[in-house]
């Protein structure tokens, strides 16, 4: 029992010292690197990322660059800011939604020794969680006491209610889709009848003056 | 000595734990795609995890775009060009950074925006069973189903607002050209029969000797 612990342990551990969030991606010094999360409204979000610098001399990315940061804007659906922040290298942010729609999230980096040392390329890890997936359960599960039963009925209603949330969203967006269509059907009819009367009424206008303009040159 | 045990025991189960959501992850972004260019992503991915990348373009243009899906040695395991929407699950033949790439260089000007779900491996479980040697309770697997049952409800969803998203921005750009275009419409109507009368006008007020040509 206690030769077999130090083992996975010690495997375990290293893997847990240089955390990965999955998905990465290379951006530029001065680039701006703008995320969509279409969300209802009170919604958490959570993101972390990580940056890495390229290294010229070794010709790999650094494990972790101090004093680079990167600054994290979100927009709302109205394009308010609802948050505008310097993070440094390692970054974890959090905002709960408002107003139901899509949120930007915008990502730049601020640093400018980048073009002296890295010749403009950095590594992002990115890992952005929205509702249900930004609660950790073992942690409400040590906080709240609950048995393995509870917690498994916790994450089901978890998971409803954000079912509920998007619903909620839907019918709100199927309604400003009807407003839309309905403001086009609106407009068709009317310009359409505009343009009739408008060439009608030229057209009376054209054939009068005219008739005029010919008698009183004695051609008609 | 066996509260020493104990505690070794649970730091190994949480360690697991970390360890196990380290591997088995899934990521879901939505990202604008400028006209003319081409944005990439990597990830680290062990031998023999099943992955599946799903992709859709929510707005622009004719909603296409290139995708392509490259594993460690640069072979090509997925290709397709401007396809609005799709699904590729693979199981990971080596270890290494696998890279997928969306391009949009075939389009001069509409920017689009693409979503995509890159699931690789399973979920991490709830709990670090590791002393799960007993079978599930019936309670505890209708749990799982039901949760399984959930998790396809929200995909469901996922796909449906962004089906909707594309809907809702054709017909927004829809308003916006009939209200553009019958305003213009009406303009170049009312200009044309001016200037024709106008134009008209100006053929005859200067020649007054040309009443024999309206006579033959």
């Amino acid at each position: 029992m206690m030769l077999a612990a130090p083992g996975p342990g010690i495997v375990v551990l290293f893997a847990w010292l240089s955390p990965s969030y999955a998905l990465y991606f290379h951006i530029g010094e001065t680039e701006k690197k703008c995320f969509i999360e279409e969300i209802p409204d009170e919604t958490m979000v959570i993101g972390k990322y990580r940056t890495q610098l390229w290294d010229k001399q070794t010709g790999s990315f650094l494990p972790a660059t101090p004093g680079l940061g990167m600054h994290v804007e979100i927009k709302d659906s109205d394009t308010k800011i609802i948050l505008s922040r310097q993070y440094g290298s390692d970054g974890r942010f959090t905002f709960t939604s408002h107003t139901p729609g899509a949120h930007q999230i915008c990502l730049h980096s601020n640093s400018t020794k980048m073009a002296l040392f890295a010749g403009g390329k950095l590594r992002v890890h990115l890992d952005i969680q929205v509702g249900e997936h930004t609660n950790n359960y073992p942690e409400i599960a040590a906080k709240d006491k609950l048995t393995e039963l509870q917690l498994r009925a916790r994450q089901l209603l978890d998971q409803v209610e954000q079912i509920q949330k998007e619903q909620n969203y839907q019918q709100y967006r199927e309604e400003r889709f009807r407003m839309t269509s309905e403001s086009t059907n609106q407009r068709v009819l009317w310009w359409s009848i505009a343009q009739t009367l408008i060439l009608l009424t030229t057209g009376i206008w054209q054939m009068k003056h005219l008739k005029s303009f010919f008698e009183a040159k004695k051609l008609v | 000595m066996c509260s020493y045990h104990g505690t070794i025991r649970v730091l190994v189960q949480v360690l697991w734990a970390h360890l196990l959501c380290g591997w088995a992850f899934g990521s879901e972004l939505t990202f604008e795609l400028p006209d003319n260019a081409k944005q990439c992503f990597y990830e680290d991915i062990i031998i023999g995890t099943k992955c599946t990348l799903e992709f859709q373009v929510v707005t622009g243009g004719h909603y296409d775009v290139d995708c392509r899906l490259e594993d460690t040695d640069g072979t090509v395991l997925y290709k397709e060009m401007k396809k609005q929407y799709d699904s590729f699950t693979f199981t990971a033949a080596k270890n290494g950074t696998y890279k997928f790439c969306f391009s949009n260089e075939f389009s001069t000007f509409t920017h689009k925006t693409v979503y995509f779900d890159f699931q690789v491996g399973e979920d991490p479980p709830l709990f670090p069973n590791e002393n799960r040697v007993t079978a599930l309770t019936q309670m505890e697997s209708a749990c799982v189903s039901i949760h399984e049952a959930l998790k396809s409800v929200i995909d469901y969803q996922t796909h449906f607002r962004l089906r909707e998203a594309q809907g809702r921005s054709r017909a927004e750009d829809l308003n916006t050209r009939v209200a553009f275009w019958s305003i213009g419409e009406a303009f170049i109507l009312l200009v044309v029969s001016i200037s024709q009368v106008v134009l008209l006008r100006s053929f005859f007020s200067d020649r007054k000797t040309t009443t024999t040509r309206v006579g033959s």
